[in-house]
């Protein structure tokens, strides 16, 4: 059974086309890569998913339900802008969600806080922006979510803040969840998903696993990447 | 520091051959534990369904097999593991002497220096 179902997605942005006839299926158990040039759409589809944006047509459901109150305790959701109130410490925030989700593990947050080498008395204005996407990538992973949705997690990080994040992502893995990793940075980072799919001008370009895209085309995914979309650019 | 990949071939075959180094090369014991997927994911920074298939083609190959209950073991097997070790050893010689050839060196020349390398740390004049 599919975690994730779309049938025929379309979504627009008044006169613009942001979503076309979308199709996917994505079982659990993954750890797939989202990928496109910026405004190819990646963002408005995982908000789409975590509930957030409701003016669309089509068929979606997650775990068998249709978009709710029932998904929006299924998916946790990583924004690729922070937005977590300033005046509050970390610890603050830990609580706060603490107090939200019914799936969240306190005791997992605070070790990944201290993993992550943030202080929980510290507050978040006095942060850098580095460290506040570290608190962020904590709170969503403090959830036991059947999805977890991330939108360009490792933009804006230095190499070695992008290591600790991945390594985020591989422990949170499990056979039970989904995991979405938008992001426009393929190279470093497709050895970690399962499969990919290229997002172009709101439209599933290619939809593979990423080994097999190699076998396939003797190539890097990245690589891979690069050539379809030089051609749609250059249309 | 993280494993680099190539970019051309899938990646669970890359992970089939560092494996086998190091089941050559005795950092993964003849008989002992292998480490768990999960592990052996965040070691190498790899999706965890990759290191799942190249364990399992490690397992075809009789290298490495199943407990179980108890997780997966190296073979306890010195001729198996010898054979790997001989088997890498004659891919990278022939690789080796290929390209030396391709140099121009004829098979007493590249005997002579290699010997000198091993002997003295330079190949001399």
């Amino acid at each position: 059974m599919s975690m994730i179902l779309i049938e025929n997605l379309n979504k627009c942005f008044g006169p613009k086309e942001v979503l076309k006839n979308m199709d996917l299926s994505l079982a659990s158990g993954q750890i797939v890569g989202l990928v496109g040039p910026n405004g190819s759409g990646k963002t408005t589809l995982l908000k789409i998913l975590a509930g957030l944006t409701s003016d669309y047509t089509g068929n979606i459901r997650i775990g068998g339900q249709p978009l709710g109150v029932e998904t929006k305790a299924m998916v946790s959701y990583l924004p690729e802008k922070t937005y977590v109130s300033d005046w509050m410490r970390c610890v603050d925030a830990i609580d706060y969600f603490n107090d939200f989700y019914s799936d969240f593990d306190r005791i997992k947050a605070m070790e990944m806080l201290a993993q992550l080498r943030l202080d929980p008395k510290q507050r978040i204005k006095t942060m850098s922006k580095g460290m506040q996407e570290k608190l962020q990538l904590t709170l969503v992973m403090g959830r036991q979510a059947r999805v977890y949705l991330l939108d360009e997690p490792i933009g804006g990080v230095d190499p070695a803040t992008r290591s600790v994040i991945l390594d985020a992502v591989l422990k949170q893995y499990s056979e039970d969840s989904l995991m979405i990793f938008a992001t426009h940075l393929i190279a470093d980072v497709e050895r970690i998903f399962d499969r990919v799919i290229f997002l172009g001008f709101g439209e599933i370009k290619l939809h593979d696993e990423v080994d097999k895209i190699r076998e396939k085309y003797g190539k890097s995914v990245d690589e891979v990447f690069r050539e379809v979309f030089s051609c749609l650019v250059s249309l | 520091m993280i494993e680099e990949f190539d970019d051309k071939t899938p990646i669970y075959l890359q992970l089939v051959n560092i494996f086998k180094m190091s089941i050559a090369n005795g950092t993964w014991p003849i008989g002992g534990r292998v480490d768990t997927v999960r592990d052996l994911a965040i070691q190498y920074q790899v999706n965890p369904n990759t290191v799942q298939r190249s364990l399992s083609e490690l397992e075809r190959e009789n290298l490495v097999f199943s407990e179980r209950t108890s997780g997966r073991y190296i073979t306890k097997d010195a001729g198996v593991v010898r054979e790997i070790r001989t088997n890498l050893a004659a891919k990278k010689i022939s690789e080796y002497a290929e390209q030396m050839s391709l140099l121009g060196f004829g098979s007493d020349e590249i005997l002579a220096m290699t010997a000198r390398y091993l002997s003295e740390g330079n190949i001399g004049g």
